[in-house]
């Protein structure tokens, strides 16, 4: 008889109205407008590749070691360097890094022994050729430049 | 012999896919037809394949972490840790406490979001589309506790070899505890709006019913399997990375139809979060990686080890040369031995019950096809 009831007069389906009804209040609203709202962004995600340089004297920090090279799963990352014939070290010339077979996976930047290579929190990495997405070292220096629209 | 017209051609040869927004990817499935009552289905699978298992011969151990989580991509978490696992297993080595208590915390909240992610999707194939956006609401939040830390939100590659690569972040636990508190009310609001609810029982009840002893001829592990009874759980049979501290249940239910395995989801939500809640409580200090070395060389020889997934059992077997590079690397998918399931469990059923049987299979067709 309760059964029937129930059936009869809809309490299922206005028991699940009613939770839609309880969920549209305006405080409810999650969606995220997003170039107008800008995401918060983890410090530690793993985002654009960077290849920091000394904050004073802006010189890289990489000691063109080929650690990250060697790590990297995709074989993306090629250093090339030459020998500095006075101080007898090694000296960064390039660094080409392929950004469209990156999966992000860190492994570059845990293998880099100076902290040199780094993961950064850039996400927007679009680019309108393929050849954009092939970084040198001045792109890695200085970060990718996204186009912001103002609203 | 009596005449022929079009009217007797009563089997009809249907392609349902890859395309087809309910299969979950790109599954094609081959129907045979009697009218609306299905004869037959084939499966047919392999859009996706990228070789994962070939790519592992071709990559040191720590490379090739990165790749397992592509397969089952809505549990990247699960799939890291089985196969970190499996390499420990083949080192002989084990991760320190520390490191298997946050492993536990971040695969059991992998867990509920993958059955989170099943439940608005399955939901979605019924024809409920509610519940996806509440459900995607607190997926959120966990990959937001993934974010936070590893830095990434789903293909995570949180684990390395032999323990932890980060740290704790400042906060989590608070945060974990936040969401486990939370995420119990929305359970509940899931379950107002769906368990009850007329059409969503007449969608499900009695449809795609696997007995406890077909899923045994088939392999099926999992909610799949739980569902239709049998109390399997590799997290209570063979506990690996300390499940056997925690205090838990294995929901079983008895029918093994659709709306079974959707409640035994439901429960299992529940129930990791207990064990959220209970890892959460102390994480032990100490150390987060074993003494690993940087280069990872095992000795030779062959390791199987097997964890429940989301969707099942999800095992890895490393034969090792000795080499830094696996000499043979097989996965054993849920999903995929799970799917080999569909054409008993809709076979007489209705082509809309299709849709609710692949559903509930909960497949990710990265790890199927690899």
């Amino acid at each position: 008889m309760r059964k029937l009831l129930k059936t009869v007069f809809l309490v299922d389906l206005i028991q699940g109205l009613w939770v839609t009804l309880r969920n549209q209040h305006p405080k409810h609203i999650y969606t995220e407008q997003y170039p107008a709202q800008r995401p918060k962004i983890a410090e530690r995600y793993r985002g654009a590749p960077r290849l920091n340089i000394h904050p004073v004297s802006g010189e890289t920090l990489c000691i063109a070691c080929n650690l990250c090279a060697l790590a990297c799963p995709e074989n993306l990352i090629v250093v090339t360097s030459e020998r500095n014939e006075q101080t007898r070290r090694k000296e960064l010339t390039t660094f080409i890094y392929d950004t469209s077979r990156c999966m992000f996976c860190g492994l570059c930047e845990d293998a880099c022994p100076v902290d040199a290579l780094e993961l950064t929190q850039d996400f927007e990495l679009a680019s309108y050729t393929r050849d954009g997405a092939i970084w040198d070292r001045q792109m890695l220096e200085e970060g990718p430049k996204p186009t912001r629209y103002r609203y | 012999m009596p005449e022929t017209t079009f009217l007797d051609a009563n089997e009809l040869v249907l392609n349902m896919g890859p395309q087809h927004p309910s299969t979950h990817g790109v599954l094609r499935v081959i129907l045979k037809l009697d009218g609306e009552k299905i004869r037959g289905t084939e499966c047919v699978i392999g859009y996706l394949h990228r070789g994962v298992e070939k790519i592992g011969e071709n990559r040191t151990y720590q490379m090739f972490a990165p790749y397992v989580d592509r397969m089952d991509y809505v549990a990247a978490v699960s799939n890291g840790l089985g196969y970190c696992l499996a390499v420990e297993k083949l080192l002989n080595t084990e991760a320190p406490p520390r490191a298997q208590v946050v492993r536990v915390i971040l695969t059991e909240l992998n867990r509920i979001a993958s059955h989170l992610l099943w439940l608005g999707t399955h939901a979605l194939d019924i024809g409920a589309i509610t519940p996806l956006f509440y459900v995607m609401r607190e997926r959120e939040e966990i990959l937001n506790i993934f974010e936070a830390y590893c830095g990434a939100r789903l293909t995570t590659h949180a684990f390395r070899c032999g323990g932890l690569q980060y740290e704790v972040y400042d906060g989590m636990e608070q945060q974990a505890k936040r969401f486990c508190k939370a995420f119990l009310p929305r359970v509940d609001e899931y379950e107002e709006l769906l368990s009850e609810n007329r059409i969503w029982k007449e969608r499900l009840i009695n449809v795609g019913i696997l007995t406890g002893d077909e899923c045994k001829q088939y392999g099926v592990t999992g909610p799949v399997l739980r569902a239709a009874g049998v109390k399997w759980d590799i997290r209570k049979a063979l506990p690996y990375s300390g499940y056997e501290k925690y205090d838990f249940e294995i929901p079983t239910r008895q029918n093994g139809d659709t709306y079974d395995r959707y409640m035994v989801r439901i429960q299992e939500m529940r129930q990791s979060v207990r064990i959220v809640e209970q890892a959460v409580e102390d994480i032990p200090s100490g150390p987060i990686m074993a003494k690993v070395g940087k280069i990872v060389k095992p000795p030779v020889g062959e390791a199987y080890v097997s964890i429940e997934a989301p969707k099942g059992e999800l095992g890895y077997f490393i034969v090792s040369d000795g080499s830094t590079q696996p000499y043979r690397l097989r996965v054993r998918p849920p999903s995929f031995i799970n799917l080999q399931a569909l054409e008993r469990m809709s076979r007489g059923a209705l082509v809309a019950d299709v849709v609710a049987i692949i559903g509930t299979i909960d497949i990710v067709l990265g790890e199927i096809d690899r």
